[in-house]
């Protein structure tokens, strides 16, 4: 499904990523760990194609077709979608709105409420856009653009940060039902989320580089363990030269 | 001295504000137009422009009044509700004694040669009143049209809104299409009574040689509400106004909401000016003003000389073109302790995180574009029927058509 090749990245002239290479199958989920501002969120705004993220080398294949000069609305286009961490605020566009772009003239409203229904966000649909939203709120709002787009792709970035217990569940059961039809790659530092999807494989991504690949649980436990000071001195780590 | 002094000696002072006009430039006098009892019976054409006004001569049932004033002469003006009234003011002249003392009450005579102009030489314009305790839920309206090429188009209005009732008044000025040059000056003085709520929504729609000066005033008592909604997305080669209301009883209110577009060669100089007298009393000003090439102006000012009152500016500026300009200029006043008075101002282009996020959910860069000017202008604005509401809407989506 997705296949990225010897992938190096820089913002503003300052490298991130560094010859990376990843291959999730179809209907795979990975799981993403790493210390802060190791490079997750670069790469899956890389793989989106967001263009403040500059590919220096490598390419990026998705269904087979290499799609790393496309632009990101091409990319979503062709089934790549992404829940944002942080999304920005649009006075004057509803959530309602965005939705019914995304269905891109495939459905009527029907399918919308039925989805708002189900993750019980009825009630912002007639919203503007992460305004005022709460944490839990503005997740929802993302999961529900999503199932509402249906990628082949699903990229997640931390979707489990900032939700309360009570959410949490929601929040996973949703994931969990989006990624029934979908690959996925899922940046987590909690790891709660894997108590609601299942995920095959986790890697670390560290200093721009991936340099583990372990059951995700496996992973999580030896990260809760150790930290990632371990990493430091694993020689797959060491050889990043970064 | 007499009005008739004051104005003879204003005729030539400048407005401090926008470009200075000769007035002279503009032809005073048209031939007057007949009566029309039915304005379905307006040519299509006549019909459209004041349908972008946000004017419907053809569906007079959904609508409490219609006025509509063409040139110097009303050729139609009916009713549908009792408890309210409407007529020319020339006509409510004559009819009431005691409405001079509403007549230049609240805008002085000699502000500028424009307001000396419209007493001098007075064309009309219309009397809106509803009586005590009248909810008049279905909107007014009310279309001040230009048919005759460079001619100058005095109106004063007055509108009462008597103890308790309701109004809402869609006002839509705008030129016939084949008019390249035009002079609109309109002074309107708005009583709002007390306990009394008044919506004015007002839509432009000029020709882009035409020269346009509003002089409003508003004086709202104890418990009253003034909503007014200002549209103006069309070309206009210079537009100035800066309504000023006075907020004197206790728990008055008065908001403002502008929504503009300047094309290239347009200059729009737009403002609220708010004095809060009374304990309580609470105003807001917020301005959607998008340049695709021409000069806006927002200003706003909001002075408290009584505790307890509560006001905020705000101006969001788009600039859709390389060459294009938004000027904010709000001030703020206050004299006792107790006021609470603020503003805010952002001018820019589109977030390019906003497009990239729509762009994400698979629009392109030219839909996502439009998604975001949109919901910019299309802002929901609290307190008006559903109603006037669903109109408002459509004036913004049909004006918003040409903007790309």
């Amino acid at each position: 499904m997705l296949k990225i090749e010897n992938l190096s990245v820089e913002i503003n002239g300052k490298r991130i990523l560094h010859d990376l290479n990843l291959t999730i199958g179809p209907g795979e989920t990975h799981i993403l760990f790493g210390p802060n501002a190791g490079g997750k969120t670069t790469l899956l705004m890389t793989i989106m194609g967001f263009p403040q993220y500059r590919v220096t080398q490598g390419r990026i294949l998705f269904k087979g077709k290499d799609i790393t000069r496309l632009t990101i609305d091409e990319r979503a286009r062709s089934g790549i979608g992404i829940a944002f961490q942080r999304p920005p605020v649009i006075r004057g566009v509803k959530v309602s709105d965005i939705a019914r772009s995304c269905l891109q003239g495939k459905e009527d409203g029907k399918v919308m409420e039925t989805v708002a229904a189900q993750l019980n966000i009825t009630e912002l649909l007639g919203r503007e856009v992460n305004l005022g939203f709460s944490g839990g709120e503005m997740k929802l709002s993302e999961l529900f653009q999503l199932a509402v787009q249906e990628p082949a792709l699903t990229l997640l970035d931390e979707p489990d940060s900032g939700v309360d217990l009570v959410n949490i569940a929601l929040v996973g059961n949703a994931i969990n039902k989006l990624l029934q039809g979908s690959a996925g790659l899922i940046i987590t530092h909690t790891g709660y989320i894997l108590n609601y999807v299942n995920a095959q494989k986790g890697h670390i991504l560290f200093k721009g580089k991936l340099c583990c690949e372990l059951e995700p649980q496996k992973l999580l436990a030896t990260i809760q363990e150790y930290g990632y000071d371990k990493c430091a001195e694993c020689p797959k780590c060491r050889n990043s030269s970064l | 001295m007499t009005r008739k002094d004051l104005a003879q000696k204003a005729i030539t002072k400048p407005s401090p504000l926008g470009e200075n006009i000769d007035l002279e430039a503009y032809s005073p006098d048209t031939q007057e137009k007949p009566y029309i009892p039915n304005p379905g019976n307006l040519t299509t054409q006549e019909k459209q422009c004041m349908f972008k006004a946000g004017v419907t001569p053809d569906d007079r049932s959904q609508k409490a009044a219609t006025f509509i004033q063409m040139d110097h002469s009303v050729i139609h003006s009916s009713t549908n509700q009792d408890g309210l009234e409407l007529s020319s003011t020339a006509q409510a002249l004559k009819k009431y004694d005691w409405l001079d003392d509403y007549w230049w009450h609240i805008v002085n005579v000699d502000t500028d040669k424009f307001t000396a102009y419209t007493e001098l030489y007075p064309n009309n314009g219309y009397f809106i009143r509803a009586l005590p305790k009248t909810k008049v839920t279905q909107p007014v309206q009310a279309c001040l049209y230009l048919s005759h090429n460079n001619l100058a188009q005095k109106v004063h209005n007055i509108v009462i809104a008597e103890e308790d009732s309701e109004l809402h008044i869609i006002t839509g000025c705008t030129t016939a299409p084949m008019i390249s040059s035009g002079l609109h000056i309109g002074v309107t003085e708005v009583y709002v009574k007390r306990g009394a709520k008044v919506t004015f929504t007002m839509i432009h729609n000029w020709s882009p040689q035409a020269v346009v000066r509003p002089r409003t005033g508003i004086i709202v008592e104890e418990g009253g509400i003034f909503l007014s909604n200002y549209i103006c997305m069309k070309p206009v080669h210079s537009l100035q106004m800066y309504p000023k209301a006075r907020c004197v009883g206790e728990n008055a209110v008065a908001r403002f909401n502008n929504i503009l577009v300047a094309p290239a060669g347009s200059t729009m100089d737009i403002g609220a000016r708010i004095q809060l007298e009374a304990k309580g009393c609470h105003a807001e000003s917020i301005s959607h003003a998008i340049t695709t090439g021409g000069t806006i102006f927002s200003r706003g000012y909001i002075s408290g000389s009584a505790p307890d009152v509560k006001g905020h500016l705000e101006c969001q500026g788009l600039i859709l073109c390389e060459r294009g300009t938004i000027h904010a200029v709000p001030e703020l006043e206050g004299q006792v302790s107790g006021v609470d008075l603020s503003h805010e101002a952002a001018i820019g282009k589109i977030a390019e995180e906003q497009l990239q996020y729509l762009m994400a959910r698979g629009l392109n860069r030219a839909e996502a574009t439009t998604a975001i000017v949109h919901g910019f202008l299309n802002v929901d604005i609290d307190g008006l029927p559903p109603q006037l509401s669903a109109e408002i809407k459509k004036a913004i989506e049909s004006s918003e058509k040409g903007l790309f």
